[in-house]
């Protein structure tokens, strides 16, 4: 069954509260916690966080918090620009990325909390390995099986803008886990995230196994529970659309039977 | 049962089931169906209230009208019951999944042909 609450041990407590002293302009912060290691439930901790001393994204803010305030605060980053999709998190109500959100587009207090609807492995750390085993079926990579060309494949510009707004997506997971479909049956529902890369092959003029590829994804699970609730679309920190992806993949399934 | 195969072995699974795209198409295809089909439904209604068991019965002898109710309640349950499917499978499994979608398809062949049989009995004056 689909489950529509939180299991007892994931109900979220108050945590502890971080008083910034002698700050002027200050933003306040309540960020998810929970670690493995402590038998606790949940908490969400607040921080008051000095903002004439930090960056404009929430990212920075995570980053001085563990720095200055709290070092034991888990969350993962990388590029700090929105290229590395390693700081996917839930900002304010909707997964984004921490180092692309601005403090200042959020009212009131942040709420932050990992992506939902995965395990936690601590704080805002999601357990991101289903996903990136779904990832792996789809076998994300050119497959030819014509002699290789002593040069590079070529592309018409026309066949290459095919590929524009699937070839950005940085596999941060915002839309997957933003996706109730995926919260119902995540286990053999792919998600929008896998199913963009999986069109993204589809769409490559280069490569040789499109009937393959669709054999492999025509699934009432695996691509048909998608209902275009278009969470994935609305949620994308790289304003790409998961949903007319799979739309795309749906009538070329169509199209091979008609 | 502790399960110690791969992630990948996991997401794999039992391996595409090659379907759906008949389930996904026919759901689109009775939904065009379905809007002029329900609109001259509803305006027929409309346009009877009030008329007596004989008109009624008249009406439904035509033969156009015959075939566009059993169109109508035809493709209305065919619909239905592909669309009460999705619903299974997205918030029920195992055992239960299989036995709602079952009984729903069987409900849904029983009632199309009960409405069929009724629509014939009153249309031909059985």
């Amino acid at each position: 069954m689909a489950e529509f609450a939180l299991p007892a041990n994931s109900k979220i407590g108050v945590g502890d509260t971080y008083k910034a002293t002698g700050a002027k302009n200050i933003k306040t912060f309540k960020v998810y916690r929970w670690s493995p290691d402590s038998g606790n439930k949940p908490t969400v901790d607040t921080y008051e966080v000095d903002m004439d001393t930090c960056g404009p994204m929430v990212l920075d803010a995570l980053i001085k918090i563990k720095n200055e305030i709290d070092s034991s605060l888990t969350f993962r980053r990388s590029c700090r620009e929105g290229v590395c999709g390693s700081c996917a998190m839930n900002i304010d109500g909707t997964n984004t990325l921490a180092c692309t959100k601005f403090i200042n587009d959020v009212k009131g207090d942040i709420k932050i909390y990992p992506l939902p609807h995965m395990p936690v492995v601590k704080d805002l750390v999601p357990d991101l390995t289903v996903p990136y085993a779904q990832l792996a079926t789809i076998e994300p990579w050119l497959k030819s099986t014509s002699q290789p060309p002593t040069r590079e494949r070529l592309q018409s510009p026309e066949e290459r803008a095919k590929l524009d707004g699937l070839w950005e997506c940085i596999l941060c997971f915002s839309c997957t886990t933003s996706c109730p479909s995926y919260w119902w049956s995540g286990d053999r529902y792919l998600g929008p995230a896998i199913l963009l890369q999986a069109y993204r092959w589809i769409a490559d003029s280069r490569d040789e196994a499109k009937g393959e590829r669709l054999d492999n994804l025509e699934d009432p699970f695996r691509l048909y529970r998608c209902h275009t609730i278009m969470n994935c679309t609305k949620t994308c920190p790289k304003s790409l659309n998961p949903a007319k992806a799979i739309a795309e993949i749906k009538k070329l399934l169509v199209e091979r039977t008609i | 049962m502790t399960d110690l195969r791969t992630p990948l072995a996991r997401a794999r699974g039992l391996g595409s089931a090659k379907d759906g795209v008949h389930h996904w198409w026919m759901q689109r295809l009775t939904a065009i169906a379905l809007i002029p089909l329900v609109v001259w439904f509803a305006v027929s209604l409309v346009m009877m209230s009030g008329a007596d068991y004989a008109v009624v019965r008249a009406w439904i002898g035509s033969p156009l009208v015959m075939v566009l109710l059993i169109l109508t309640i035809g493709i209305g349950l065919h619909h239905g019951q592909l669309g009460m499917q999705v619903v299974w499978e997205d918030y029920t499994d195992g055992a239960l999944r299989v036995v709602m979608i079952v009984l729903t398809k069987f409900i849904a062949v029983v009632f199309g042909l009960g409405a069929i049989v009724a629509i014939m009995r009153i249309g031909f004056g059985g």
